[in-house]
């Protein structure tokens, strides 16, 4: 009765190549194209999050100023001013955060996949 | 001292040896001098954002915003909203690269990104102001909570809560400090939440009364004072939602994350902590107008509401948890800021100076002198000055760093043409300005016209000013833009290695 030979099973790798920043550390034109691209993607997703919060939340003294009537209504019996900024403002905000963790997360992995398709070229 | 103390004392006693308790036994996990400064940048997520909960909820969050409910109606609801929204803010602009950074403080990061010894100077100055600002009203409130509950003279609160602070900081630094936030982060929720459920239930069994006709002014959302109002509640926004990520202790905190991914989590971890604990206080603030409750004070109400609603032993142990958790708050938040503010001057005033006189001492040693200096300050602050009020006083600190720091950091992140002179010339801007609004505010001058509004709530001319200065001085002096400013942005943007490298300490310099 004869063993079979041990063998090692492997996967593929779990862990991401690291980001390759040798040459963007360094001065280049490259680099900056790169960091200009990546910076414009996480501003741009950063300024659409706060643009959301400014309309959302930002806007409510103004419009409570211009139509004080609102204060007025009532719904489930809960004065609009104290179920806006009582309660549902908290989930408002952390759903824009999981928003902006989300956007910010996939531009960081493209960017990732950008320069790793650009180590692999040759 | 009477029977009636007797709850609150045991219950401040037990906050007092826990927090003592895990303190120390954080010590034997703090070594080295990284630890002390931040945890040697490896706390978890989860931990990290009970950490930050616990140590951000002061006793402004805790006293302040029921009693503001309670005396000014939904106007007040801003207060807890902006100090929410302002980490949201922090996670989009400035959490992950401000972790990347790899500084220690708020002046290394100024330092590393403009290379300057004068900026770098000023920062420090704010962190010490901004943090000496921040203490001042948790202190005063631990006196008028010890008068109220335990018939303490007024100077003993500050006293108790600086001795305590000054013990965990100076046995554990950050590391163990970071165990004892986290754990007073759930006291504080566990002590809002059964009052809240208890009282709610009184109220629902004695037929769910409405409070007595409150008028339309007490649930607008901005003042009653027609645009003063509203000028006033776009100030306060802009003060909360652009101060919270130039507050010390704030900043100090993202670098004990891992690495910019586990500082974004973390940051969106403490935006659902802090939206279910700000739930709770208006809670209360109602309750008080439907029993029609007559506190000493608008920061008192909360903790002599549980007796007015229910008679007896219930009243009583709800009166005890209520105490916890507002001593909690007083030591958790004054904790952090007693930290953030020994680092730097540890760094920028005590190491120098023991380096001249060629004193054997290190880095911890240092950082103990410091805390020391840090703690006794403002303890004495406390003692000599009257106070505006625990939410008011926290407001005026928020505008200070909203006009000082909002600026450096969003546009030291964001911006090629920064230049030292330009974030010099935003900074002194930001100081003179709030700071003058600050020594007004505190040594009670008013003219009766528009200005005091104006200087009370700063933040919404102020700030804007900053930038603008910080901008154009830059723009003016376009040719000293730093060297490295490109590389340093590729390292505050980009995704790091998923091994990090070896930190390099500011200490070393």
């Amino acid at each position: 009765m004869t063993e079979p030979q041990r063998v090692r099973v492997t996967g593929p790798p779990r862990r991401r190549p690291a980001v390759r920043r040798v040459d963007i550390d360094e001065d280049t034109h490259l680099g900056e194209i790169y960091l200009g691209s990546l910076m414009r993607a996480q501003l741009s997703i950063a300024v659409r999050t706060l643009a959301l919060l400014v309309v959302g939340v930002g806007s409510l003294p103004l419009l409570f100023w211009l139509l004080p009537g609102l204060a007025r209504t009532a719904p489930f019996g809960v004065p609009l001013p104290w179920l806006l900024l009582g309660v549902l403002v908290y989930p408002f905000l952390f759903l824009l955060g999981r928003f902006y963790l989300r956007g910010a997360e996939r531009n960081e992995d493209s960017y990732a996949d950008l320069l790793k398709s650009d180590d692999e070229a040759p | 001292m009477s029977l009636d103390s007797a709850p609150a004392i045991v219950a401040v006693t037990l906050v007092t040896l826990a927090t003592l308790t895990i303190g120390t036994w954080g010590l034997r996990f703090s070594r080295t001098t990284s630890d002390f400064y931040v945890a040697s940048r490896s706390v978890r997520p989860g931990l990290n954002a009970s950490a930050i909960g616990g140590e951000y909820l002061s006793a402004a969050s805790f006293l302040g915003i029921a009693g503001l409910v309670f005396v000014s109606g939904a106007e007040m609801l801003w207060y807890p909203i902006g100090w929410t929204a302002g980490y949201l803010v922090l996670l989009t602009l400035v959490a992950a690269p401000l972790r990347r950074s790899g500084a220690y403080t708020l002046p290394d990061f100024a330092e590393e990104r403009l290379a300057s010894r004068g900026v770098r100077r000023l920062c420090s100055l704010l962190v010490v102001s901004i943090g000496w600002l921040y203490l001042l009203p948790q202190l005063q409130g631990a006196g008028i909570t010890l008068e109220l509950v335990a018939g303490a003279p007024r100077w003993v609160g500050p006293v108790l809560v600086g001795t305590v602070v000054l013990v965990s900081v100076f046995s554990g630094g950050m590391r163990s400090i970071t165990f004892v936030q986290a754990f007073q982060y759930w006291l504080k929720l566990t002590a809002l939440l059964v009052p809240v459920g208890v009282l709610v239930a009184v109220w629902a069994g004695d037929g769910a009364p409405r409070p007595a006709d409150l008028g339309l002014a007490w649930s607008l959302p901005m003042g009653t004072e027609g645009s003063t109002g509203l000028y006033a509640t776009y100030s306060l926004i802009a003060a909360t939602f652009l101060g919270t990520m130039g507050l010390p202790h704030v900043g100090v905190r993202f670098y004990t994350n891992p690495d910019g991914r586990a500082a974004r989590r973390t940051t969106l971890v403490v935006l659902a902590l802090l939206g279910a604990f700000y739930l709770l206080p208006p809670v209360l603030g109602l309750l008080g107008r439907v029993y029609a409750a007559t506190p000493a004070s608008a920061d008192t109400l909360i903790l002599e509401l549980p007796r007015l609603m229910l008679p007896g032993w219930a009243g009583d142990a709800l009166t005890g948890l209520v105490c916890a958790g507002a001593f909690a708050a007083f030591l958790s938040t004054s904790s952090g800021l007693a930290i953030a503010v020994s680092g730097v001057l540890s760094q920028d005033v005590v190491v120098p100076m023991l380096r001249r006189r060629g004193s054997p001492f290190g880095g911890v040693a240092a950082f103990r002198i410091a805390s020391l200096v840090a703690v006794l300050v403002p303890v004495a602050g406390a003692l000599l000055t009257p106070s505006v009020g625990v939410a008011r006083g926290v407001a005026l600190a928020f505008a200070l760093a909203a006009a000082t720091f909002c600026p450096l950091l969003i546009l030291g992140i964001w911006w090629r043409r920064l230049t030292a002179y330009g974030a010099g010339a935003g900074l002194v801007t930001g100081l003179v300005t709030t700071g003058t609004a600050v020594v007004v505010t505190i040594g009670g001058w008013r003219t009766g016209s528009w200005v005091d509004v104006a200087l009370t709530q700063p933040a919404l001319w102020a700030v804007p000013l900053s930038f603008t200065v910080m901008i154009v001085v830059s723009l003016a002096t376009a040719s000293h833009v730093p060297a490295h400013t490109t590389r340093l942005l590729v390292r505050l943007h980009t995704p790091e290695p998923k091994i990090e490298p070896a930190a390099t300490p500011a200490l070393q310099r």
